[in-house]
């Protein structure tokens, strides 16, 4: 393989991968959360979101379908754990996703912040940030549940990660 | 198995049994909120113990990975605390088990980022985020039972008292920890236990709680002598690959 044809298949390999949607959230791609760490020649790399995450083996066998169908049939899966993946590896791209679909984005470097001080969700339904954290733990492991005390909808935060 | 081993398949039946004990809250627990956040930390902790059976089996070297050794061991081949394998009891019961363990395994992790093991370094650096959580979950309902009414304030009391007895063992140390130290690999668990005391202490100070009485630890669970709960345990969370052995779907 030549050097040329290796960086288009790497291309094309992203571009493939940008359409596969994460199962639990599928309005945002797997890269554009940070999902996909590395594609190299002949191998994706890609990490877990959360330990305990169920949708960790449905991710792995929905990229290795997407790369199948598309004539990447020889590239391998390889999943790390290091470095653990990081709220702030969310896209720009995967921010606006998350907010269009309802589910309020982490801010940005929030890795660091400390828990107990988190800054207020925006509501993604008004734009508010009159809002309170109900649940720490929501619907999926990586979504909080919050309330919007301006416009009275209940809405998902990605937590911070 | 050799110490590594062995040192990783402790790591893991704690999580393991402690995954499994939080489960059986799903669907009965106090309340929706409880119920979701039970379930994510009873996740996160099968998650973690995925990862460490997984690697214990990959250094036993005998062709058993994460699922065999969590599904075709009897109960004495466990070697977990006695503390996660405590009934859930009542809610405050449950969370008096949670504070004691959750805030041990964050600062456990937290040194076990530097261990020599990348695999063992990789997991802890993970899971040590999801931790955080469960400690603050935990810490926030005692202080909410603690500095509640009198009826939860009694309960909290209660399952503080029964849980306390077990905590001694999450420090001890044995010939397993020692090997793992000398390789690099393991923590001196020891030295965690005064800064666990110290976030004790002020969770119980915010919960207007008193640290329960001393008395005689007890312990075991390291090397397979345990309660007969977790054998009623196992029974449950190992009943298809005994009724089925080798089933697949
Ligand atoms: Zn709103």
């Amino acid at each position: 393989m030549s050097a040329v044809s290796a960086i288009s298949d790497t291309d094309r390999i992203r571009a493939i991968l940008a359409r596969v949607p994460d199962p639990e959230i599928p309005a945002v791609s797997v890269v554009d959360l940070g999902i996909v760490r590395e594609i190299a020649a002949g191998t994706v790399t890609i990490t877990p979101t959360y330990t305990g995450c169920p949708a960790t083996i449905a991710i792995e066998q929905s990229i290795r379908e997407a790369l199948d169908a598309n004539g990447f049939a020889n590239v391998a899966i390889e999943t790390t754990l290091s470095p653990p993946w990081s709220t702030d590896w969310i896209s720009d791209k995967g921010r606006e996703d998350l907010r269009a679909y309802g589910i309020a984005p982490p801010p940005k470097g929030a890795a660091t912040a400390s828990l107990k001080n988190q800054t207020a969700a925006e509501c993604p339904q008004c734009g508010s940030s009159n809002t309170e954290e109900l649940s720490r733990f929501g619907s999926t492991p990586c979504k909080a549940l919050w309330r919007c005390k301006a416009c009275a909808e209940p809405f998902d935060r990605f937590k911070c990660h | 198995m050799d110490a590594i081993a062995t040192y990783a398949l402790r790591l893991g039946d704690d999580s393991l049994i402690l995954g499994q004990r939080l489960s059986e809250w799903c669907g009965h627990a106090p309340a929706l909120e409880v119920d979701l956040s039970l379930a994510n930390v009873a996740l996160d902790q099968v998650g973690q113990a995925t990862h460490f059976l997984n690697l214990a089996g990959e250094l036993e070297g005998k062709g058993r990975d994460g699922d065999a050794l969590a599904f075709r061991r009897d109960v004495m081949d466990f070697t977990n605390c006695l503390l996660v394998e405590q009934p859930n009891g009542d809610f405050a019961q449950t969370i008096a088990r949670q504070l004691l363990f959750s805030h041990y395994q964050e600062l456990l992790f937290t040194a076990l980022m530097g261990s020599k093991n990348a695999t063992i370094a990789a997991i802890a650096a993970k899971a040590v985020k999801e931790t955080s959580y469960h400690a603050t979950l935990a810490s926030d309902w005692v202080v909410r039972l603690g500095d509640g009414t009198d009826e939860s304030k009694a309960r909290m009391v209660a399952g503080l008292d029964w849980m306390w007895r077990f905590a001694d063992e999450l420090f001890v140390m044995d010939e397993v920890d020692a090997a793992a130290i000398k390789a690099g690999v393991g923590v001196d668990k020891a030295s965690l236990r005064a800064a666990w005391e110290t976030r004790i202490d002020a969770v119980l100070a915010d919960a207007t709680l008193a640290r329960p009485a001393p008395r005689r630890a007890t312990t075991g669970g390291r090397i397979g002598r345990h309660s007969e709960h977790l054998g009623h345990l196992l029974s449950d969370m190992q009943f298809l690959q005994r009724a089925y052995p080798g089933a697949t779907w």
